[in-house]
């Protein structure tokens, strides 16, 4: 395998849990939710999974029952917000603060313990294929559901029903209760759904990423997932693309220290000089990319106002109570 | 049965009152339950946690050196989240304030006039103003998410100190330990009473809050910061410039950070290290909504969030749980906090789920 | 804490499931949209029940009865009028028949049955369908999409555009049903509202304040649409306040007053008069109108005016010119969403331009010039919405007051310089003095905006502007969504301030308030905004084809011509 198929690995890898958190809340945000909760759910799926695989022995047990944990958290978020109509934003950070709380006491007796991986599933001939076949078909189960959530998600909302019902509820809450949709069980369900994304994005981590348990191990990716709904104003395919953006903007603030630029083979003698320049610099800069990256995205997609008005569900973030 | 809320005519006074109680209340009795399943008898946890640490004067003064970057931070909060502008990075406005502070003790060691601690205060005020226009000059320009923006800020901010004194500002006399050098005795915030040592910053806190009060509820500056966030178009029909405020209130937010970062700093740690807070950025949101985004109800919240750091310290050292409860405290705080809010506006009624004559039809009615 | 409750929560999300699911294959008819069913039923004779019949009706909001066993009932191939003032209670008693809300008491009784009706998808299945007045419907999606949503079970994509399309061609509805919802105009939004009610094939149609948002032609064509499901053989109950449009249309009239039925009767056999003595409970003050003070003075202008549009669904503004003379009233007629909002913005001064002459005050070149220093010149604003941009609905009433004026009156309600301290005592004065002069009903001494009915909060806006006698009156429809008498009492303060020698700007969709209160009517049209004509000289038939476009935009250079040489 040569390095550029190992970095390209990589960073399908550090793309796939933002893909999928991202998936979870487009769902989230298109039925007019803005659960700010990802972080916390992330790492609570993250621990979850961690520790369920321990106890069971079996890497997939700790996958699904992150995707329950993540879920059932998020409905602790779904009750304030939607039932008793809280303010999302703050509600949000308060499911980000106690996901950080619960998880770093959870997980206090796992660290340091050794993590169980979960194992590439090689799909036969398909895996053989020069390049792709690496990447594409020699991965983990994890990675194989976000490229399905991926093409579950586009096809739900724009060719099913109930995507349908979905994206009216995100339009205008009082127009779909008018009609008799129920604004409140298709919001609680697509919360739930964004929960149990995040949950799945977190065992991705703690699992098939960096196979162990580290306190606070989502490193703000939650956060980052939620500026890529932005970044893809609200559009599963823009997603996949910000996703592995991201991947490798991140993979190459851990490896562009440690490499020989002159291994990378489809390195244009132009941009060489670039990325001296950027290998000199400290290795904290290169740690703060990623952020900073998410800083520009937001600036330069935020700054084309139409783009952003046409795209956001215009009742996102604003409670609901059904008038008289 | 299902719960159905009913918009109140007017806003409840009382409950206005009584929520952050209640909350309280309700996370005191949910920590009750914790600690039993942790199996601790919860009495004797809860008065490790929340009442021994009252009983010493060492740590009052240690509940008071907790309590100050917490008030002082999360008074600026109010401001902002009064105005409905969401900075969530006051972590990082704090710790460039801190390093913005610790300009002239870093670098002039020698000076120890009387105007260098005036000046190293001042610098953190910048310091952490700066950063915080940071997240509204994105927003009020490009209209960028401000949540986001802010927190971003936070891990760079954060980075930077790592890189700061891992590396340009590394004590030469430090035994390559990742630390500044030692403020020296004029550039450290003297401590108010003998008795402990908490320090000037506590003072500073209660200014804040005093000052910050006044202009919220007395003036028409404070009028503008609640009419922006109650309603972004009467603010432009009463003439006011909602940038401009989300400015101001960043500005002021950032400042208040920055001064708690370098007291932090100046006071209690008395030199710059990779990490030097707790968390109290993050924590100070949940200060500001426990005390209702008022500057009051702040000052009382603040010293209840600081007592539940030390109640952390006491219970890991008398009954070996872990510090992590702590924050999980905090956590359940501010979803109970939120969750009683809900009463200010609304009144709660169950309403039965009418099963008359197993009408298929009446079911549907149930989650609507 | 929460989780059994969680778990409750997601019984119910199951059952609710099971029993739509149920619903889907029992009630609807969607595939068959054959229309013959329904025209075989024809007008019933004596013997048949009615179409509809609600018995003792009532509904509790906690102590307040919005509605008191009220009774009504609707023949088949009847229209039937429900009349009322804004909180008469007509909304509530719609909304259970739609299954929105559920009675207190009471029984509906639907073709000779008891039925309940809990979820609007339950009353389709009956056969009633609805017609909202602030429709139903979702901007960012397609017009198809719009009604597929309504029909429960339908693919969203196949047949549905063929079938609309024939529907709206037979009933002389044109849609499109692949355009985007959000950049319709109203009477396109209400098109479509119709087509997905009729698609539902219901036996009874209900529609809220339909015309309201029309043109008088727009309203003509709607008549015959629906004079054309009456023959059919389909009931209509008919929700409005306009009266003459009631007795020309409607066969038989429900009147509700407080919650109650006040009258029913054969709207034909009444007079205007008599109908709105029963909605309003007395004779309702006549507006005095004394003749104009004649002068030259122009104390407001807006000339070339352009604006660009502010979002991807607002109207930019082309070539604006009004000139109001002191002690006149202008009043600008036009269809919802044609710019007015716009054009209010322009005048008060929430959005400025570069070009600073293009608008004037007292002669004075303001366009630069935001909102508070136009104030500071005599001008007073009055804007459409009450919650949420003439007042902050969490904010008691002396708030509310500070909130217009803290600039103007600064040296009164303002202390101590720079640091702008609040002096609570003045505002409270000003604000008892407003609450006395317009009469302002509420419960305690200053409560929150939000606590007032539309026509008292209306009545404290329009005050807290009257009260610092401007110059110049800009107010964007004055009483919309107010009752008769507080609107009366508006109306009358308006003309008043402009016979003491004020200029008044009355923006309003209700062309008879435009024609009970202004000296000189103009015209918005997609951003366009017709040369004013003398109130003697035109009609509503004119006016009329104004608002639907024709004649405005190409005009615009004879119309200032005539504007110099008037």
């Amino acid at each position: 395998m040569g390095l550029t198929e190992a970095i390209l690995l990589t960073i399908f890898t550090a793309a796939t849990p933002l893909l999928i958190a991202s998936l979870g809340e487009l769902v989230s945000e298109r039925s007019g939710v803005l659960n700010l909760g990802v972080e916390g759910m992330m790492i609570m799926g993250a621990i979850s999974g961690f520790a369920f695989a321990q106890i069971t022995g079996s890497p997939y047990l700790g996958a699904v029952s992150a995707i329950l944990v993540g879920s059932l958290f998020s409905m602790l978020f779904a009750f304030l917000t939607i039932t008793l109509v809280a303010n999302q934003v703050a509600t949000g950070l308060a499911l980000t603060i106690l996901g950080l709380g619960v998880s770093g006491l959870w997980g206090e007796s796992y660290i340091g313990v050794a993590g169980i991986k979960m194992e590439p599933i090689v799909i036969p001939v398909l895996s053989q294929l020069p390049v792709v076949g690496k990447l594409l078909f020699s991965q983990d189960l994890i990675f194989y559901s976000s490229i399905a959530l991926l093409v579950g998600v586009t096809w739900f909302l724009f060719r099913s029903r109930t995507g349908l019902v979905l994206r009216a509820v995100g339009d205008s809450h009082h127009s779909a209760h008018a009609l008799g949709i129920s604004v409140i069980k298709t919001r609680y369900l697509a919360v739930a759904f964004g929960g149990g994304c995040a949950g799945l994005a977190g065992a991705h981590l703690s699992l098939v990423y960096t196979p162990q348990w580290v306190e606070n191990m989502s490193a703000g990716r939650g956060w980052i997932a939620l500026a890529l709904v932005v970044f893809a104003s609200w559009r599963p395919l823009r997603i996949l693309a910000g996703a592995y953006l991201f991947g490798a903007i991140t993979i190459a603030q851990l490896h562009i220290q440690a490499i020989d630029l002159r291994d990378i083979e489809f390195l244009p003698s132009a941009l060489f000089s670039l990325a001296e320049l950027i290998k000199a610099m400290p290795s904290q800069a290169l740690s703060a990319l990623p952020y900073l990256a998410t800083i520009i995205v937001l600036v330069i997609i935020s700054g084309n106002r139409r783009l952003t008005l046409m795209n956001t569900p215009a009742s996102l973030g604003k409670g609901f109570v059904p008038d008289r | 049965m299902r719960l159905e809320l009913e918009k109140r005519a007017e806003s409840s006074a009382s409950f206005a009152l009584i929520s952050p109680f209640l909350a309280l209340g309700l996370t005191l009795f949910a920590g009750s339950i914790m600690f039993s399943l942790l199996g601790h008898n919860p009495i004797r946890a809860m008065y490790i946690y929340f009442i021994e640490p009252l009983s010493e004067t060492w740590s009052l003064h240690e509940l008071a050196i907790k309590a100050a970057p917490l008030i002082l931070i999360a008074t600026g909060l109010s401001l902002c989240f009064r105005s409905s502008n969401w900075n969530i990075g006051a972590e990082g406005q704090f710790t460039m304030g801190a390093v913005a502070g610790s300009i002239i003790p870093v670098l002039m060691p020698e000076q120890n006039g009387l105007w260098v601690l005036p000046m190293m205060l001042l610098c953190g005020i910048v310091g952490g103003a700066l950063w915080g226009s940071i997240p509204a000059l994105l927003k009020n320009r490009f209209g960028a998410n401000e949540i986001l923006t802010s927190l971003m800020l936070v891990y760079v901010a954060g980075l930077f100190l790592d890189w700061i004194v891992r590396g340009p500002w590394r004590n030469p006399g430090g035994y390559n330990f990742p630390e500044t050098r030692g403020f020296s005795a004029g550039q450290i915030l003297p401590e108010i009473l003998d008795s402990g040592r908490a320090h000037y910053g506590a003072l500073f806190a209660l200014l804040g809050v005093i000052i910050a009060w006044f202009v919220l509820a007395r003036t028409i500056k404070g009028f503008e910061i609640q009419v922006v966030g109650e309603a972004p178009r009467a603010a432009r029909f009463a003439g006011f410039d909602t940038k401009k405020t989300t400015l101001y209130v960043f500005l002021v937010c950032g400042g208040f950070a920055g001064l708690a970062g370098i007291c932090e700093v100046s006071g209690a740690i008395q030199q710059l290290r990779p990490v030097i807070s707790p968390g109290y950025g993050f924590t100070a949101i949940i200060v500001a909504f426990l005390g209702r985004l008022n500057p009051l109800g702040i000052f009382a919240a603040g010293i209840i969030l600081a007592l539940s750091y030390l109640g952390g310290e006491a219970a890991q050292i008398s009954l070996g749980v872990s510090n992590k409860i702590g924050n999980v405290f905090q956590g359940l705080l501010l979803f109970f906090v939120l969750a009683c809010d809900t009463l200010i506006h609304y009144r709660l009624k169950l309403v039965p789920t009418r099963d008359g004559a197993g009408i298929a039809q009446e079911a549907t009615h149930g989650a609507d | 804490m929460g989780i059994s409750r969680l778990y409750q929560i997601y019984i119910e999300i199951e059952s609710t499931l099971v029993a739509a699911k149920k619903l889907d294959s029992g009630g609807l008819e969607v595939t068959n949209l054959g229309m013959s069913s329904a025209a075989n039923k024809q007008r019933t004779g004596g013997g048949e029940p009615p179409m509809l019949s609600v018995r003792k009706i009532t509904k509790l909001f906690g102590d307040f009865a919005a509605n008191k066993e009220i009774d009504l009932d609707i023949g088949s191939g009847e229209i039937h009028a429900l009349l009322g003032e804004n909180g008469a209670g007509k909304s509530t008693l719609v909304k259970m028949l739609y299954g929105s809300l559920q009675p207190t008491g009471g029984e509906i009784i639907w073709k000779g049955k008891p039925v309940t009706i809990p979820n609007p998808s339950a009353a389709r299945g009956l056969g009633v369908g609805m017609v909202f007045q602030h429709f139903s419907l979702f901007d960012s999606l397609s017009v198809a999409d719009n009604i597929a949503l309504s029909l429960r079970g339908a693919d969203p994509i196949t047949n549905l555009s063929e079938k609309a399309r024939e529907l709206s061609k037979k009933y002389g509805l044109p849609l499109n049903p692949d355009s985007m919802v959000g950049d319709l105009s109203v009477g396109e939004r209400q098109r479509v509202e119709i087509v997905r009610c009729l698609l539902q094939n219901p036996d009874l149609v209900i529609l809220d304040e339909p015309t309201s948002v029309l043109t008088p032609q727009e309203a003509e064509n709607l008549f015959q649409t629906l004079e054309r499901l009456k023959e059919e053989g389909r009931s209509i109950l008919y929700i409005s306040h306009r009266l003459e449009e009631v007795k020309r249309l409607c066969d038989q009239a429900t009147i509700l007053r407080f919650g109650e039925v006040t009258g029913d009767c054969d709207p034909n056999k009444e007079t205007a008069a008599s109908l709105a003595r029963m909605m309003v409970g007395s004779d309702i003050s006549e507006i005095k109108k004394n003749a104009t003070v004649e002068t030259d003075n122009l104390l407001l202008t807006l000339d070339n005016f352009n604006l660009e549009a502010a979002s991807p669904f607002a109207i930019p503004l082309t070539n604006i010119n009004l000139k109001v003379r002191q002690g006149e009233i202008i009043g600008i007629a036009g269809v919802a969403g044609n710019g007015q909002s716009e054009l209010f913005d322009a005048m008060s001064g929430e959005r400025t331009v570069a070009d600073n002459n293009c608008v004037t005050l007292r002669s004075q070149p303001v366009g630069k010039l935001g909102i508070n220093a136009r104030r500071k010149l005599g001008a007073a604003f009055v804007p459409e919405e009450r919650l949420g941009h003439g007042a902050v609905s969490d904010f008691r009433l002396s708030d509310n007051l500070l909130l217009a004026r803290h600039d103007s009156d600064r040296v009164a309600f303002l202390r101590f310089g720079k640091i702008g301290f609040i002096w609570r005592e003045m505002v409270e004065k000003a604000t008892t003095r407003i609450i006395e002069e317009m009469d302002v009903r509420k419960s305690g001494d200053d409560p929150e905006a939000s606590s007032l009915s539309g026509g008292n909060l209306q009545k404290f806006i329009i005050g807290r502007e009257l009260d610092r006698q401007p110059s110049v009156l800009v107010v964007n429809q004055p009483s919309w969504g107010v009752d008769a008498g507080a609107a009366a009492r508006i109306r009358q303060a308006i003309i008043d301030l402009a016979r003491s020698g004020s200029s008044v700007v009355v923006i309003s969709q209700d062309l008879d308030e435009i024609f009970e209160v202004a000296d000189r009517i103009a015209v918005m049209s997609e951003g366009h905004l017709s040369s004013p004509e003398d109130i003697a000289s035109t009609n509503r038939e004119k006016i009329g084809l104004l608002m639907a476009g024709v004649g405005i935009g190409e005009s615009d250079g004879a119309a200032a011509r005539s504007e110099h040489a008037a």
